[in-house]
């Protein structure tokens, strides 16, 4: 382990993971300094929605060391991991559908996370400041008391964004934010991104190279579940070898 | 100020609803039948508390038990030992071979009281032990599986089979247990003689009480943040576990607590109708109570009272009538509530009866909301 690490919030080294001999993931080191955006593109089964799930403890890692913020997460359990800082957004979006929005904020919100403290949980007025806050980050202001069945897809996926906002973790790592979006959404989900970066790392899988340009500070390409190519989104797209697998002629 | 909220919530729509159901369970019923009815009331009520914990547990939480007869089964048991023991003084069976020791033991050639029974002398470790019972096997095979991530159909057929193993057990084990017959001849409580007209009236209202403190802890439990947590936790499992919360503690809790409500229900089974057998533990009666959960509305903990009222009456009537057609009834009952109406009487009633209520507040209020017990009158 090298003194460097703790410079790095996450920083990840020689992470394996093989299903029944396959390795989606294949001896991958990745770092991340604060407040840093990092998008990680590739072509499907790269194994980039493998890395976010072994961060966050989904999968479990058959060889290597993610620490975050010098702890190692890979034997932590997925409640702990998200407790130590690292949210995580799913590639559908993942929201309560028969709870209102304000709900499912609060749902979300960091206390009362074990049976007893559910059940003393009161809905007082430092939740409903923090609730109303991210609502207003996250553009649902005016649809607090709405079912969240009611959104539309891009109100769905800010909502689950802002269920991991209102837990403020260090770390967020998002899978494809903007799929399925119109331009005005992406345009504000950019906004939003940007907003979010002034207090967090963020960890992103795109798709949309218009995107990725818009929002990266730097770029990770995966292929065949190791890094093709590392840098500037101007670096990756002139990479040859990037080209050649990802990127098309 | 506290008083003043609980009697603002009992005059709100939610509010009616539960004091509406508690007039007809004390008042009502009790003026319109007679103690011979009234005491089957009563026995259709313990199911009622299964039901109650299915909600929680099935409607609320997503975790489909098959086996809560298990919990009726040693609620009722415990509450049997006891009153088996004062039921066999050494007086009344001074003609065994080993007077002082239950009938069935004797006949089964058992010449001392089995360790486990002892402590059933005492009328407090009994109260304790029908919620503590069935708590502590609930506990034990929720942290088995939810810890292991064992959920959905898995989890119902465990269930089912621990329901099966724990019938099996019982009737094998006749000298321990009564087997097959069950604890038969139960005669009084601390004295007091169970099986009076006088003594199962009495027994009716301590069964409405404690169903309406169940009722109560329900509601309060799904109005907790714990409840919205298991709704979600129902629908989105995974999101749930990525905001920080420990899922299997979650769904641990809500199947003890239905396994103490079934554990209550069986105790108060065992005293109004005076004996407890196999025959309440296995996956017929598990199934019952998962559809009389699934008629009255698995949503919703009031309509699981109405849904176990309304299918037991059913029952009664069928089964004196035509009694091998009833089993192939609630079948086709289940069939029909799952395909045609998934939220059950609950659900019908939120759909058709209370945009009606909105239209017609006036006159609902003069009549004093005779709505919400249209689906009772059929269980008279």
């Amino acid at each position: 382990m090298s003194p460097s690490n703790n410079d790095f919030i996450l920083a990840v080294e020689g992470l394996t993971v093989s299903f029944d001999g396959f390795k989606a993931v294949n001896d991958l080191s990745l770092y991340l300094e604060p407040k840093e955006i990092r998008v990680i593109i590739g072509p499907n089964g790269a194994g980039k929605t493998t890395v976010l799930d072994l961060i966050c403890g989904k999968t479990r890692a058959t060889e290597g060391s993610i620490k975050f913020r010098g702890k190692e997460l890979t034997r932590m359990s997925e409640h702990n991991i998200v407790r130590s800082g690292v949210g995580r957004k799913f590639q559908n979006p993942s929201i309560y559908e028969d709870l209102t929005v304000f709900e499912n904020l609060e749902v979300s919100y960091p206390a009362g996370r074990s049976v007893i403290g559910a059940l003393a949980f009161k809905r007082d007025a430092e939740v409903i400041e923090a609730v109303e806050e991210v609502a207003k980050t996250i553009f649902l202001s005016d649809m607090l008391h709405q079912e969240a069945a009611l959104l539309s897809h891009g109100q769905k996926q800010w909502l689950e964004i802002g269920m991991l906002l209102i837990q403020k973790p260090d770390l967020l790592m998002l899978d494809e934010p903007v799929a399925g979006m119109s331009v005005a959404e992406r345009k504000k989900t950019a906004e939003l991104l940007r907003v979010i970066t002034e207090n967090h790392t963020v960890l992103v899988i795109e798709h949309d190279m218009q995107f990725v340009g818009d929002i990266a500070d730097r770029v990770t390409v995966m292929h065949q579940g190791q890094v093709l190519s590392e840098g500037s989104i101007d670096h990756v797209k002139q990479d040859p070898k990037v080209i050649e697998v990802y990127l098309g002629h | 100020m506290k008083a003043n909220r609980f009697f603002d919530w009992l005059m709100s729509r939610e509010g009616i609803y539960y004091v509406l159901l508690a007039f007809l369970l004390v008042v009502i019923f009790p003026l319109a039948l007679d103690a011979f009815r009234l005491n089957m009331i009563g026995k259709y009520l313990t199911y009622a508390f299964a039901a109650l914990g299915l909600v929680l547990c099935w409607g609320r939480s997503g975790i489909l038990s098959l086996g809560q007869g298990i919990f009726f089964g040693l609620g009722g048991y415990c509450m049997a030992m006891f009153l088996k023991l004062e039921a066999s003084s050494p007086e009344n069976t001074a003609i065994q071979s080993t007077p002082g020791i239950p009938d069935f033991m004797d006949w089964n050639q058992l010449t001392a009281l089995p360790w486990f029974w002892e402590p059933f002398h005492s009328f407090s470790f009994t109260l304790i032990a029908v919620v503590a019972v069935p708590a502590l096997l609930a506990l034990i095979i929720a942290v088995a599986m939810f810890k292991r991530r064992v959920g959905g159909v898995y989890f119902a057929i465990i269930t089912q089979a621990i329901a099966a193993i724990l019938t099996i057990l019982i009737i094998g084990q006749q000298g321990f247990t009564g087997g097959v017959n069950g604890i038969t001849d139960l005669r009084t409580l601390m004295g007091w003689d169970i099986r009076t007209d006088e003594a199962k009236t009495a027994l009716y209202f301590v069964c409405v009480g404690m169903l309406f403190l169940c009722l109560i802890i329900g509601a309060w439990v799904m109005r907790s943040k714990l409840g919205r947590i298991l709704l979600a936790m129902r629908d989105q499992e995974d999101r749930v576990r990525f905001s920080g919360y420990d899922v299997a503690s979650f769904k641990i809790f809500v199947f003890c607590l239905a396994a103490m409500f079934a554990g209550i229900g069986g105790a108060m089974f065992t005293l109004q109708v005076g004996f407890m057998s196999p025959s309440f533990v296995g996956i017929v009666p598990s199934i019952e109570m998962v559809i009389l959960c699934a008629v009255g509305g698995r949503n919703s903990l009031l309509g699981a009272i109405y849904g176990a009222l309304i299918v037991n009456a059913a029952k009664t009537f069928f089964s004196e009538s035509f009694p091998e057609l009833w089993l192939y009834g609630l079948g086709v009952l289940f069939i029909a509530v799952v395909l045609a109406f998934p939220d059950g009487l609950a659900g019908l009633y939120r759909r058709y009866v209370m945009p009606l209520e909105s239209k017609l507040p006036a006159l609902l209020r003069r009549n004093g909301g005779n709505a919400p017990t249209l689906p009772v009158e059929e269980t008279k």
